[in-house]
């Protein structure tokens, strides 16, 4: 049995606004009867973008994680939805725009803040994956096309498939430690959900200050090697995807004919060290 | 025989009317409109026909009526006949009107009617767009942000989708670069604002009846002081209509020419038919008016500087980019941006059509530099290295670059030999040897905030890797740095930098992948300021253009008074104002100054603004407030589609429809005029019916109809009109293009739009920019520019320089140093006039705002949307308002104790704005940034203090020409103070009352 998955790069987030927006386009004010009822502009927000930053100036990275409906195998709205909530064949979790009638512990079950509540209809409302759109012959979700910069992927594959695909692809999921195994995957979730450390290596160059470049940068924690990264032209070195909260750390920064040196680091969350100056053997 | 003929025809006329009435209600609806009595006729009465219309059908006689509503009288048989002929040329019916041939007689309004009602035949019965499975029907627009799709049921609009392409429209190009082959995606991209039109379309600021300020009374007190204050009421179109039609002619006749100022903002609604430099213009041009002299607002620095190094006059001083996609991809190493982000500003109207081929480059291993005060969102979609600078001393970074390469030997000597003038001038400037400071990576430090290292290690790779320099919107220039107090120095540097990279050699050039792309740019398709309907040869492309393929009655405006854009509230306060022109033609033409008011001509006493809100897009725009309540103006009249912060000071608001309401015909991005060959930036050209897809909201109209009325007012509608509606409009325009080569009309309105195959042969592709000249070859690349009479040697060979080469010290500015002494020749470094180094005003205001082009909205189109209004990064809800978002850094933020969505008093002497805090690590420290263009404009008195709560910030920035002697602006040298607001929990139950 074929089934949808969407697969999201977090990477490639910058026109994932234009998704919020054609969920906002797609549903606010439109019925679409036995699948949604009209979302109200208030709680419109259906699918969302959720920015992360990461590090310090002049050494920072940020990203766009979207965010919207996991249409979750094992739903944990399902638990308390009872047939108000009801899971398609192809893997679309749909909230019965009739039956869900003032069921706001609906809202209250999705652990990703995934439903929201219209106050009016009293009813709980989510992104339907564009179900009706798919049952007309649109060969995939509106929020596709309106990403062109290639972010977002729809794939409708067996699940053997997709396991298979996210396992090749280092693909993850939000909050798998609840194990409600989500349809929308992410592709360099790292960005969103790991550390980075940097810093800038310089020295001393016929009286003035310099980058070094090719200095080696090495991250350890708990006497473990975690990383090693090389400095660029303007010195900077980057260790990426260091677990948050790892604690105490040690940095060294080695260079041919420079005196090695270490620094001790606190990682809890993203930072720039600063500037470490070499001095010359 | 012809009289036979002619009889034949006239007598067929009634039958045909009715038959087509009886078919199509929507016709017959039309032909209800008068109840009348038409006559057709030769001059010498021998043959004639008139018609009753009644109820919407016809009867005729034959003979000469002795008082029709309306005559169409023609000179002769023959004219006639080949007048009336079902495949008349447009020519010869232009020709016989221009030379009263043919004449209407007779109510004007009637016989406007009459002849649009009979284009209308020739397409009712037409289908136009496509019916889908859930039985909405498929229409086409065109925005400033994307060509779409529009689905419609029950009149009402469902969706908007870009527009994915059908297997049978053209295909598209391929670019071979490093062995991989790279396509686009065979879809049209779409803005954020394009995404969220159907919100802007039925926007709660929609504008739906004709409304009067209470207080302004036409035939008795005006109350000018109110102007923003007072409220209004509703009346009727006839009402509205009356009142600026007899304002128009109360003021010809008082003052005479001069007196009416016709204002608008830079940009429209879509559309060749509707955009203001069409229909606007002919309107203006038939009524006559005081023109707005805009300066070249997002070119500034390049128009008044970098232009005098090189040329590109005809582009408004920004190079082109020809064939530098392919170029980047397949020899490039390195791209430089530079104030420069393509990823919020879309290369004005083209989406994201250019995002893929920047991760393109991503994937081949590009470098990648920013050099921006925020950590701006191509940065962060590319990564690479971030120098983070102090708005406005963008060129002292850029001296010393130069100064490292010039000491290091890192440039290229033979270029600079051969291909440039003046160079040993200019590296004594660098080192020093001519005013004792050599201009060192430590020298700029202190003054950029990027360290010396930082500047020697970006100088060395620059120069060792083949290196692409992105600056501004269109990697060519326009907005960002060029739009402060040094923004001719930094675009006059830009171009040194480009001089000493050897320019033009493979890989090295102007550009970040934003235009340059293989589309076919000799199909042709006029832009939007090649004059559309507007006859109108002086202000638009039309002369160069459309004119000789479009024949159309032309029009002209005699009024020669103009009054510079940025100096209007001087021209109505002290009532006097100097300007220097924009010209196109000559590098020269900028030193030419003109002055407010113009001998002979009258002062202004009406204003007749036209669409969307300046408040946020010119500086200290609180002086327009002031100069609305001047009581020198007699009347304001706004027309315009939403309720946006400059309408609230008409003294009558005539609502005008939106372009998903009326009929146009567009083709995405194409600007013309200036940007010519602009879509360049396209992946596939794509050109659209813009479907009247819904009835105009409320008692909006279109603006050709608001306009079309005003003149039957003044007995010049069908002038106006031509006897055409605007779906004639776009058929003529669909036949002065190539597109019925191509494709029927019937099929286009029924398909409603048209993708241009790519160049077939790769060899037809245009060759790169600048490449010529590095290599000393005559020009060519397909751009008429220069002018043939600008160049100084043979015609071809050479940039537009007197040189021919580029210049390091321009021989034009050196010829007018002694009058433009602030615009030297040596482009030496001179600090900000608001800045860093002005010490007392740092004192007070130590942050320094930069306000950039917008990322979710076109300017001022689109905020406001409910869908757009949503957006978190755009503006920020607190206690059920939106405020306009202000990006602090933590380190700036700590020390004012402010929070994240804190409500925040931004401010300076100029005035106050409330804005919502959000703090980050992508904006440097000592940096407020923000984006320019809210619509909204709404000052209250809070705790005895005003303060502008919609978001304006540009009443903030400093009026002043980054030079004197120029007609220009500097939104970017604003130094503000940002405090936690203290009266939030008073404002905010203001707002909410």
């Amino acid at each position: 049995m074929k089934k949808w998955n969407l697969i999201i790069d977090v990477e490639k987030g910058v026109d994932f606004i234009n998704a919020v927006l054609s969920a906002k386009d797609e549903y606010v004010g439109n019925e679409h009867p036995g699948y949604s009822a009209p979302v109200a502009l208030e709680s419109s927000d259906i699918v969302t973008i959720e920015r992360k930053v990461r590090g310090e100036t002049p050494v920072v990275d940020a990203v766009n994680v979207l965010r919207m409906c996991n249409h979750c195998d094992d739903a944990p709205c399902m638990k308390v939805g009872g047939n108000a909530v009801k899971k398609r064949d192809d893997g679309i979790v749909i909230i019965d725009p009739e039956k869900a009638r003032g069921r706001k512990d609906i809202v209250d079950a999705c652990p990703y803040d995934a439903i929201v509540w219209n106050e009016e209809l009293q009813l709980p409302q989510s992104w339907t994956f564009d179900a009706h759109l798919l049952d007309q012959g649109w060969g995939k979700p509106r929020c596709i096309a309106v990403c062109a910069s290639g972010g977002i992927e729809a794939v409708k594959i067996t699940d053997d498939e997709m396991r298979k695909r996210a396992e090749d692809e280092q693909l993850e999921v939000m909050k798998p430690e609840l194990d409600t195994k989500p349809r929308i995957y992410y592709r360099n979730l790292y960005r969103y959900n790991t550390v980075l450390v940097g810093g800038t290596v310089t020295c001393e160059n016929d009286t003035v200050d310099d980058c070094v470049e090719g200095a080696t940068a090495t991250l350890i924690a708990q006497g473990f090697e975690e990383s090693v990264v090389e400095t660029d032209e303007f010195g900077e070195f980057r260790f990426d995807r260091v677990a948050p909260n790892t604690g105490s750390c040690e940095i060294l920064i080695a260079c041919d004919g420079y005196a090695t040196q270490s620094i001790s680091v606190d990682v809890q969350d993203s930072k720039y060290i600063g500037v470490v100056r070499l001095e010359r053997l | 025989m012809k009289s036979v003929a002619l009889r034949i025809v006239l007598f067929m006329l009634a039958p045909m009317i009715n038959r087509t009435s009886k078919k199509y209600p929507a016709f017959r609806d039309e032909a209800r409109m008068h109840d009348c009595v038409l006559q057709i006729r030769t001059k010498n009465n021998k043959i004639g026909r008139h018609y009753f219309f009644k109820d919407g059908r016809v009867r005729s006689v034959a003979g000469v009526h002795p008082s029709p509503d309306a005559a169409i009288v023609f000179k002769n048989v023959d004219i006639a006949m080949q007048t009336l002929r079902p495949d008349a040329e447009m020519a010869f019916k232009v020709h016989a009107v221009k030379n009263f041939l043919m004449t209407i007689e007779g109510s004007d309004p009637i016989a406007n009617w009459i002849l649009k009602l009979l284009q209308r035949m020739n397409y009712e019965g037409f289908k136009f767009g496509e019916k889908m499975p859930d039985g909405c029907m498929r229409y086409t627009t065109v925005t400033n942000g994307g060509p779409l799709h529009v689905h419609v049921r029950d009149g009402k609009i469902i969706r908007m989708t870009p527009i994915e392409f059908a297997e049978d429209d053209a295909a598209s190009w391929t670019i071979k670069a490093r062995g991989r082959e790279f396509k686009p995606k065979r879809q049209a991209t779409v803005a954020p604002h394009g995404c969220s039109m159907k919100s802007t379309v039925y926007s709660d600021g929609r504008l739906l009846h004709p409304v009067k300020r209470v207080d302004f009374d036409p035939d008795g007190e005006r109350n000018p002081q109110n102007r923003g204050i007072s409220g209004y009421e509703r009346i009727s179109w006839d009402e509205a209509l009356d009142i600026v039609a007899n304002e128009i002619k109360r003021q010809k006749k008082k003052y005479g020419p001069g007196a009416l100022l016709l204002q608008h903002c830079s940009h429209h609604q879509w559309g060749n038919v509707g955009y203001y430099l069409s229909a606007m213009m002919r309107f203006g041009n038939l009524i006559g008016y005081t023109r707005m002299a805009m300066n070249p607002d997002s070119w500034e620095g390049w128009y008044w500087g970098a232009q005098h190094h090189v040329g590109f006059t005809q582009r408004v001083g920004t190079p082109p980019s020809y064939g530098t996609l392919e170029d980047c991809l397949q020899e490039a190493e390195q791209i430089v941006f530079w104030s420069s982000d393509p990823e919020s500003t879309n290369a004005s109207y083209a989406a994201f059509e250019s995002t893929p081929r920047r991760l393109w480059a991503k994937e081949l291993g590009f470098d990648f530099v920013h050099i921006d005060p925020h950590y701006n969102p191509t940065a962060q979609l590319l990564g690479g290295k971030w120098i983070p600078i102090k708005p406005t001393t963008d060129p002292a970074l850029a001296i010393a670059i130069m100064y490292v390469w010039a000491t290091e030997g890192l440039y290229d000597k033979d270029y600079v030999a051969e291909r440039t003038t003046g160079f040993d001038e200019w590296r004594d400037y660098l080192l020093g040897t001519d005013d004792g400071v050599p201009k060192t990576p430590e020298w700029q430090e202190s003054e950029t905030g990027v360290t010396a290292r930082d500047v020697r290690a970006l100088a060395r790779r620059w120069a060792k890797k083949k290196t692409y320099l992105s600056c501004g919107m269109s990697g060519t220039g326009f907005g960002g740095a060029c739009r402060g107090a040094t923004g001719t120095q930094w675009a006059r540097c830009m171009i040194l930098m480009m001089a000493m990279q050897g320019w033009g050699k493979p890989g090295i050039n102007m550009g970040g992948l934003i235009g340059g792309s293989p589309v076919d740019l000799q199909f042709y398709f006029p832009g939007y300021a090649d004059g559309g309907i507007s006859g109108d040869l002086n202000f638009t492309g039309s002369a160069i253009s459309n004119y000789q393929r479009m024949p159309h009655i032309l029009t002209v405006n005699p009024c020669m008074q103009k009054v510079p854009k940025q100096k209007i509230p001087e021209a109505i306060i002290d009532g006097e104002a100097e300007g220097y022109l924009w010209d196109g033609m000559s590098q020269e033409g900028q030193f030419v100054p003109f002055q407010y008011p113009l001998p002979g001509f009258s002062p202004i006493h009406m204003i007749y603004r036209y669409g969307s809100s300046a408040f946020s897009t010119t500086t200290n725009s609180g002086r327009f407030a002031k100069s609305y309540r001047h009581d020198s103006i007699e009347f304001v009249v706004n027309q315009t589609i939403f309720m946006e912060g400059e309408a609230q000071f008409a003294d009558v608001i005539l609502p005008a429809c939106s372009n998903l309401e009326r009929w146009d015909i567009g083709e995405w991005n194409s600007a013309g005029g200036y940007g010519l060959h602009n879509t360049e930036v396209l992946n596939h050209r794509v050109i659209a019916l813009q479907h009247k897809c819904i009835e105009p909201l409320g008692e909006s109209r279109s603006d050709y109809r608001i306009f079309t009325e005003i003149l039957e007012r003044l007995g010049m509608g069908a002038v106006f009109t031509e006897g055409c509606g605007e779906l004639d409009w776009a058929k003529r325009i669909f036949d002065s293009s190539d597109l019925p080569k191509h494709i029927s009309w019937k099929e286009f309105v029924r398909k409603g739009y048209f993708v241009v195959p790519a160049e077939y042969e790769e060899c037809l592709r245009p060759p790169v920019s600048m490449r010529w000249f590095a290599e000393g070859r005559k020009k060519d690349v397909p751009e008429p520019h220069p002018l043939p009479s600008q160049w100084a040697e043979d015609y071809g060979y050479g940039v537009h320089t007197p040189s021919g080469k580029i210049e390091f010290i321009p021989e034009i500015l050196k010829r007018n140093e002694e009058t433009h002494p602030e615009r030297p020749a040596l482009n030496r470094y001179i600090p900000s006039w608001e800045g860093p180094r002005t010490k007392e005003l740092v004192d007070r205001f130590p942050l320094q705002m930069i306000a950039t082009h917008s990322r979710y909205s076109f300017h001022t189109y689109s905020d406001g949307s409910s869908f757009t209004n949503q957006i978190k990064d755009h503006r920020t809800q607190i206690d059920g308002q939106y405020y306009w978002i202000m990006r602090l850094s933590p380190e700036d933020a700590e020390a004012r104790g402010i929070e994240q969505n804190d409500l925040v008093k931004v401010f300076n002497d100029r005035g106050a704005v409330i804005c919502a805090a959000d703090i980050s690590h992508l904006v440097k420290t000592g940096v407020a940034k923000s984006y320019e263009s809210s619509a909204s404009y709404e000052v209250l008195q809070i705790n005895g203090e005003e303060v502008e709560v919609g978001g304006s910030l540009n009443i903030l920035t400093p009026e002043r020409p980054q030079v004197p002697g120029t007609h220009s602006m500097s939104p970017n040298s604003t130094l503000v103070q940002v405090e936690k607001y203290r009266h939030a929990s008073e404002l905010m139950k203001t707002r909410a009352a």
